[in-house]
């Protein structure tokens, strides 16, 4: 399979074109053993999630009448340009994990599985920007591989704001350039959203404008999952002869 | 180390059929399961690797940066290297759960990079006692299926393969400092040689016949293990003898000899396949993680 083309111009930060699309590439990784797990690709970032199934949670934090979400984000050390020391256990991961907790928490159908626990695992193998948002999605996709109920797809995505521009899907680069980043994560049916963060100061007039292109790029990211999971779903059952 | 549940029935099975050299997957005692290696997955680093055997799936990345050289060895460059056992290999790993693990391959890799003829440190010097480049190797572990240490040497001589390291020239001005200048063409590079590179293999005993690559199933059969570091040309250069149970020592020499021989076996397979990809150029088709 080849790579996807990375985009060979990607407008600079300086640059007053229109919000860039998100062009991502994920791709539900057929299980090679019983554990449910995705990986996604968007150009230069490759997260890849797995999900437990395994009955072994601590009964002491078990939740008497719905279930324990417990999340853990792990970058690899040469996942960044600098290379990092400590893959997870630091504040950032800590920090990581504890957002896609809060946002799988509004999603899971948490009531339908009471004293159980469902582990998340994100590991990110390369960074460049967004990777919040490429770990919910591949997330996503790890729960609905585990046949977890979800209310809808979690999709996710990063916008910011620069020269009178919203722009949406950050890369390193400009994430490093120091204006104001949002991090959106919505359900796309509902247009519920499940996380909402912003850094930096950001005028409450534009507020609406990058909201509103972190919104437009979650969208495209579910209609991509959407086609991927159907895709699997259809291929899955012609294997079993439906 | 992510442990499997066998029942005793299985456990027979296994030791008979391995007494027989038959496997539960077909193959014999001295035979590898299918090997994927692929370099130059992650473009962040200097050079990476994945190998998957069979279930055991690793990623190593090289990072190439610029350091001192250590005071005992003032004209070397040096290797380091760090195991992370990631959560999505086996729950246990959470948290600190996979620092012990790590740790022991990390020093097990530390012992057979110990000795002069493995990598030439001495290309990674750049200005005696002041500059030279030291090379971060970073191991991840996605997935355990039995047979770690091979897995990650093979993925550890191949990311190495696969590892550019930019040129640089000393330049030194009237004062006496001295300037580095890195090249201006992106594709300058050197690179290293790793024929000598050392391959582990892991014999696990059986019953009283030894297994090359065993799944987590074997293991869970196997009392002990030796841990033998080839190079290409079938010279052992480290030993290690690892788990609960005890070897004889006839064992210990007819396992090493067996090592000796899968080894040079390895090598070769490797190396051919390390060409072959470095020959289709940077126009290969990279399957990624998407295969």
């Amino acid at each position: 399979m080849v790579e996807g083309a990375a985009p060979t111009a990607k407008p600079g930060i300086n640059d007053t074109a229109t919000p860039r699309p998100a062009c991502l590439q994920p791709s539900s990784h057929k299980p090679i053993s019983k554990r449910p797990q995705a990986y996604l690709r968007a150009p230069h970032s490759h997260s890849s999630s797995r999900t437990g199934n395994e009955i072994r949670g601590s009964r002491a934090r078990a939740l008497p009448d719905r279930a324990l979400v417990n999340c853990q984000y792990s970058s690899a050390t040469f996942s960044t340009g600098e290379r990092k020391r400590r893959p997870h256990g630091d504040r950032k991961s800590c920090e990581m994990g504890l957002q896609l907790r809060q946002t799988f928490e509004a999603a899971i159908l948490t009531q339908l599985h009471p004293r159980s626990q469902i582990d998340i695992y994100v590991q990110v193998l390369q960074a460049d920007g967004g990777t919040y948002a490429a770990c919910v999605n591949a997330a996503t996709l790890a729960v609905l591989d585990a046949g977890i109920p979800m209310r809808d797809f979690v999709c996710a995505c990063s916008a910011g704001f620069v020269d009178g521009t919203a722009l949406a899907d950050l890369s390193h680069v400009e994430e490093a350039a120091g204006g104001p980043q949002l991090a959106l994560a919505l359900l796309p049916a509902s247009g519920q959203i499940a996380l909402l963060e912003m850094d930096a100061r950001l005028h409450e007039d534009h507020l609406e404008q990058v909201l509103e292109a972190a919104a437009r790029a979650s969208r495209d990211v579910h209609t991509v999952l959407d086609r991927v999971v159907r895709q699997h779903v259809q291929e899955a059952s012609v294997l079993l002869g439906d | 180390m992510a442990s499997v549940a066998l029942s005793e029935a299985e456990k027979v099975y296994i030791v008979h059929g391995v007494q027989e050299d038959l496997r539960v997957d077909g193959r014999g005692c001295e035979d590898y399961r299918c090997v994927e290696v692929e370099t130059d997955v992650v473009s962040n680093t200097s050079g990476s690797a994945r190998v998957k055997l069979g279930h055991t799936d690793i990623l190593v990345g090289v990072k190439a940066e610029m350091g001192t050289p250590k005071l005992e060895k003032p004209n070397e460059g040096y290797l380091e290297f760090f195991v992370d056992c990631s959560a999505s290999a086996t729950p246990e790993f959470e948290g600190r759960g996979g620092d012990d693990l790590g740790t022991e391959i990390a020093n097990t890799l530390y012992r057979i990079f110990n000795n002069k003829s493995s990598v030439d440190l001495e290309s990674l010097c750049i200005s005696p006692r002041e500059h030279c480049w030291a090379l971060y190797v970073d191991v991840l572990l996605l997935e355990c299926g039995g047979n770690l240490f091979d897995a990650i040497s093979i993925a550890v001589k191949a990311a190495l393969f696969n590892t550019r390291i930019p040129r640089v020239r000393v330049l030194e001005d009237e004062e006496g400092s001295k300037d580095i200048e890195l090249s201006d063409d992106p594709y300058d590079c050197i690179q290293l040689n790793v024929e000598n590179v050392p391959c582990i293999v892991t014999l696990c005993k059986i019953g009283c016949r030894h297994v090359v690559d065993a799944t987590l199933q074997e293991e869970a059969c196997s009392l002990a293990s030796l841990l033998v570091s080839v190079t290409s040309k079938g010279v052992a250069t480290c030993m290690r003898k690892v788990g609960k149970g005890s070897l004889d020592p006839e064992s210990i020499f007819e396992m090493l000899e067996t090592g000796k021989r899968v080894g040079k076996v390895l090598h070769a397979s490797l190396q051919s396949i390390l060409h072959k990809e470095e020959s289709l150029g940077p126009k290969r088709q990279k399957v990624g993680f998407l295969g």
